[in-house]
This record gives C-alpha cells, sequence and structure tokens, in this order.
C-alpha cells in the first residue's frame, strides 16, 4: 500500500509538528526557568539571614528582629478569616444548594467579578471608608476586613463546588427520613463536604499572607508587637517589610526584607503543597457529580 | 408560603458578596465626587500631576477648594498601564497557550501532576515576592544585558533603541507581568482543552493527522472562545497589579516613556506611591484625585472581568479562578 501523502510533504508536517512540540517545552522551561531562580534567590538570601533573633525581637528601625511582623501577619490573616469563612461557607452552601435561581446566577457571577478587583482598589475602599471614614485610622480591624473582602469569592466558590459533589441521593436519604432542610445540609451534606472547603480555606490563607496592597493604607505598620487594640493602632506585617525595607540602602534591611520574603514563601509553599495532597486525597472519594 | 429563616439566613449572607462591590462603586464615587468636578474630563487626557502650592491658603476654583496650581491628570499613568500590560500579553498569551499545550496533551499523567504544579506555584507567589525578585535579578539583568542585547538587534526600531539606564522600566514591569499572568492563562486553556470531547480528537487522528496537528486543527479551535476569555482575564490581572509593578517600574511622574527601558508608573502603583504626598494636602483634594483613579480602574477591572466570565462560562473548575 503506498502512502497517502507524498513523503516530502509528510516529512515536512512531521518537522512542523516536531517545532509545535519544541515550542510548547520551550515555553514551559521559558515559565519555569523565572520560578526556580524566584526560589533561588529567595531561599539563598533569606536562609543566610535567618537568625534566631528574628523570632524574638520585634523590628528596631531598619534592622532587629520580625516578631512584630510575623505576629502581626498571623493576626490580620486570622482576623480576615474569622470574617471571610462564616460568609464564605454560608454563601457557597445558598449557591450550591437554592443557587440555580436568577439571584443565585447574578451573586455566582459577581463573585467572580470580585475576584478580579484589584486588591490596591480594595485597599483604598477600606481606606476611604473604614480608615477615614469610619475613623478607625491604620488599624487591624480595617486591615483584616479587607482581606476578608479578597478572599470571601474564593471561600464561597471552593464551597459550593464542594457541596455539589456530595451525591443527591444522600440529600434525598436524608428528607426520606423527614430531616429538616437545615439537617440535611449540616449533618449530612456538610461533614462531606469539609474537606473541599478546607481546601478552600487553605487558599485563602495562602492569598491574605502574601497580600501587600489592600494593607499598606489600612493596616499601616508599626514596630512594636500588638497590644491587642482593634482600632485606632497600626500594625506590622512581613509583606510590608519586603516592600518597604529593600528600598532602603542598608544591608540589614535588605536581610530582614530577605528573611520575610522566605518566611512568607515558605507559608506558602506549605499551603500549596497541602492543597495538592487533599485534592487528591479527596478525589477518589468524590462521587459523581449531581 | 412557609417562612424559612435558615433559608432567609442564608440569602442574607450572601447578598453581602454584591454588596462588597455596589458599596466599593458607591463610596469611591461618593469620596471622589469633589474631585471628580473638580478634574473634569481633564483628569484623563491631562499628563501632568501637581498637588500645586501647598504651603499657600487653598483657593475656590471650579467650585471646589483646592491648593493653587493643583492639577491632577493620569494619561502618563493611563499609558503605563496599558502600555504594560499590552507588552505582558503579547509575551504571555503565545507562552500561555503553549505551556497549556506542554501540560494537557505533551505529558503522562504522573509529570503532568508534578509539571504542573511548577504553573500552580507560579500563581501563588505572592506579588510582592515578584517585586523582589524582579529588584534581586530582573532589574540588574535587563541593565546589563537583556537591555543591551535588545538594542543592539532590535535598536533600527525607534522604541528599542536610546538610553536602557537603570533597568527599572516599561520592560522589567512588564516581564513581571507576563510571569505572573502565565499561570492565569495557562489553567484556563489546560483546562479548556482537557475536556475537548473524544470524539473531536478522534475524528481528526482518522484524518491522518499527527499528534500536534490534532491540538492545532482541531482542538485549540474547539477552545478558542475560552483562550479569548482567558486573556482578557489576564488582562484584568496584569491592569490592576500593584506591587510587582511597583517594585520594578521605576516611579515615572508627568513624562511619557520615551523606549521599551523608561521608568513609568501605572494606575495603581501610582496609588500606592502617591498616597502618602497627597495626605499632606490640607483640602484633601489630591487624596480624592487618587480615589479617582481607584474608582476608574475598579470599573476596568469590573468590565473586563465580566467580558471575561461571559466567554469563559462561569469558571467551573476552581483551578482557574
Amino acid at each position: 500500500m503506498s502512502p497517502p501523502f507524498k513523503p516530502s510533504r509528510m516529512a515536512r508536517r512531521k518537522w512542523l509538528s516536531g517545532a509545535g512540540w519544541a515550542f510548547a517545552a520551550g515555553s514551559f522551561l521559558l515559565v519555569a526557568a523565572p520560578l526556580l531562580s524566584i526560589l533561588y534567590t529567595v531561599f539563598r538570601k533569606g536562609l543566610s539571614a535567618l537568625s534566631l533573633n528574628l523570632f524574638t525581637h520585634v523590628t528596631n528601625g531598619i534592622s532587629g528582629g520580625l516578631l512584630n511582623a510575623i505576629t502581626g501577619t498571623l493576626v490580620l490573616v486570622s482576623g480576615a478569616l474569622l470574617f471571610a469563612a462564616p460568609v464564605g461557607i454560608l454563601a457557597g452552601i445558598y449557591l450550591s444548594e437554592f443557587g440555580r435561581s436568577r439571584y443565585g446566577q447574578v451573586v455566582r457571577f459577581l463573585d467572580d467579578v470580585l475576584t478580579g478587583v484589584p486588591s490596591i482598589v480594595l485597599g483604598y475602599f477600606s481606606y476611604v471608608t473604614l480608615v477615614i471614614g469610619l475613623g478607625w485610622q491604620f488599624s487591624v480591624l480595617a486591615g483584616s476586613i479587607t482581606l476578608a473582602i479578597m478572599v470571601v469569592p474564593y471561600i464561597a466558590r471552593f464551597t459550593e463546588i464542594a457541596f455539589l459533589q456530595v451525591p443527591n441521593s444522600l440529600r434525598e436519604a436524608g428528607y426520606a427520613l423527614g430531616l429538616h432542610e437545615r439537617t440535611v445540609i449540616t449533618r449530612i451534606a456538610l461533614p462531606l463536604a469539609l474537606p473541599g472547603i478546607m481546601t478552600g480555606v487553605l487558599l485563602a490563607i495562602a492569598i491574605a499572607l502574601g497580600e501587600t496592597a489592600p494593607l499598606i493604607y489600612t493596616a499601616g505598620w508599626s514596630n512594636f508587637l500588638w497590644n491587642g487594640r482593634l482600632i485606632h493602632e497600626p500594625i506590622g506585617y512581613l509583606t510590608y517589610v519586603i516592600w518597604s525595607f529593600i528600598n532602603q540602602p542598608f544591608s540589614s534591611a535588605h536581610a530582614l526584607a530577605f528573611a520575610a520574603a522566605f518566611i512568607v514563601i515558605l507559608m506558602v509553599l506549605v499551603i500549596n503543597v497541602g492543597l495538592t495532597i487533599l485534592v487528591k486525597r479527596t478525589r477518589p472519594r468524590r462521587p459523581g457529580q449531581r | 408560603m412557609k417562612l424559612r429563616p435558615f433559608r432567609i439566613a442564608l440569602v442574607l449572607i450572601t447578598s453581602l458578596i454584591p454588596l462588597a462591590l455596589i458599596a466599593i462603586l458607591v463610596f469611591l464615587g461618593q469620596y471622589s465626587w469633589s474631585a471628580i468636578t473638580f478634574n473634569g474630563w481633564h483628569f484623563l487626557y491631562g499628563h501632568i500631576w501637581n498637588l500645586g502650592n501647598l504651603y499657600a491658603d487653598p483657593i475656590m476654583q471650579r467650585g471646589q477648594l483646592a491648593p493653587i496650581g493643583a492639577n491632577y491628570g493620569i494619561l502618563v499613568f493611563i499609558v503605563g498601564t496599558l502600555l504594560t500590560s499590552a507588552i505582558a500579553l503579547l509575551l504571555a498569551v503565545p507562552i500561555s497557550i503553549g505551556v497549556a499545550v506542554f501540560l494537557a496533551e505533551g505529558l503522562g499523567s504522573n509529570l503532568r501532576t508534578i509539571l504542573s504544579f511548577v504553573v500552580e506555584l507560579l500563581a501563588a507567589v505572592p506579588s510582592v515576592v515578584y517585586g523582589l525578585w524582579g529588584y534581586a535579578v530582573l532589574t540588574p539583568l535587563i541593565a546589563h544585558s537583556i537591555g543591551p542585547d535588545l538594542r543592539s538587534t532590535l535598536g533600527f526600531l525607534p522604541f528599542f533603541a536610546g538610553p536602557i539606564g537603570s533597568g527599572y522600566g516599561l520592560l522589567a514591569a512588564s516581564l513581571v507581568l507576563a510571569l505572573m499572568v502565565v499561570p492565569i492563562i495557562a489553567a484556563t486553556v489546560r483546562d479548556a482543552l482537557s475536556q475537548v470531547p473524544l470524539e473531536t480528537k478522534e475524528a481528526a487522528y482518522a484524518l491522518g493527522a499527527t499528534h500536534f496537528e490534532v491540538v492545532r486543527r482541531a482542538m485549540l479551535p474547539t477552545v478558542r472562545g475560552n483562550i479569548i476569555g482567558a486573556c482578557i482575564l489576564g488582562l484584568g490581572r496584569a491592569l490592576g497589579e500593584t506591587m510587582a509593578v511597583l517594585m520594578v517600574s521605576g516611579g515615572a511622574l508627568n513624562y511619557f516613556p520615551g523606549n521599551i527601558y523608561s521608568p513609568i508608573s501605572t494606575m495603581a502603583s501610582f496609588i500606592v506611591s502617591q498616597l502618602d504626598s497627597a495626605m499632606q494636602d490640607p483640602t484633601g483634594m489630591a487624596v480624592r484625585s487618587l480615589a479617582e483613579i481607584a474608582l476608574i480602574l475598579f470599573i476596568i477591572a469590573v468590565i473586563t472581568n465580566i467580558i471575561a466570565r461571559l466567554l469563559t462560562g462561569t469558571s467551573r473548575n476552581v483551578s482557574s479562578v
């Protein structure tokens, strides 16, 4: 049997296909190389700047430790979760269980749009309303609420998807036993959806940990440990150190910036590895979608 | 009709999400209103940002109390925003499609999981860390090798000739933005590619196509809408990116970029870099003008995102959120 194409043409097509794959693989390398460079730079310079002092002392001008920034980041992120987790999870439950209405579709759409609002716009919005408007000044509460607005749409979306993957037959079984709608959702669907919700919350933590722009004019900066006040008191956080101290012409400031970047990226990395494992673990158990 | 307190509570909580969007629009609009009336359309096509004389008594101008000589024009920052985003997308779109094809079709399933993680990590790196990397690695690289190389090869084009400077500027900002946008576009396109029906692929194979021809001629055209949507999604991200751009862009004020190495400012980065000085204005007009920039940025972001979501369909896959 003769080949269906002229050999020269076939050779050309094969060559073009090879070039296409080479471009695809090359694109990947082009993207992977900077990531490796980022990790290498941050790990090398961050590790050499790391010392016990960082975790036991507060920042003193442009040197000292990062205790105030580390605790500040934890306070701000926990504060953000305190607002965002209940709202996001309940909104996600609504979207999955009753979200086929017109209202549900609109909210789902706007939820996606909210993830696209630039973080600096959220920061300025909070600056205008909370910092100036309500007179809270730079504070934990203003910073946390800003971060919460940022991460709520992600938690809502992940919760919705987690609930959608709970098989409907289980809900029907619950109703058949005469359970209340509320009981079916909280006692039957919620436990099964929990890993998916956790994924969303972890992602929210990773995002909140790394944000800078929405905090600069809501949380401010402080060299001191947080004294427990929710308003009228600025608070330090790690990403501020990265941004602000790298612009100082002192090596001690640069060392702090890289150490802060190392801590942030380490936390983000750990969370992302955790996310991958969590998603993998839960996938086989996910029954067919409804 | 039965009253359902549980469901009503859910509806009320859920309504916080649209309310947040409305509140942003309303409060930014209300706060910047006096600046909007003071600046007029000149805001968009003026290219001088001048706080005016902050030490003299402010005077009434155009119905608003503002410092003498105050003039707020943001054309330079609009140009900076559009140029950085455009160059970033120009670089990122072909590379993202290449990455998506490579991950979706070019690999066995084990390798795919590992290499997909690389792209996910790229999306997870905080923007301030991108800025730090830009500061420590990219800008010296541009000043000493990428810049001179570009100028010697493409120097006959006006935009690539001229002084290279310190490495901070349009090129550095665009490269960092491209890197930040790639994972967004690549993830969306990869997910779309993996959902192309098997029949479409098999039909192409049956016609004698090679594997790459199947991708190129059968699969990519099927997901064209998703690709465009993903690009607009990436554009939205690039337009609003703040910290990374701020740290590598050089922060130009009141002049347009002369070449691709020139320092620039984008609307987002300008808001952060200028709020401290704007607060010195006792009339508050500068801070309100910055709010007007934020309002414009918000409107642009919402419009680009609405278009992107309509094109890709409401994201079914969370990894593309």
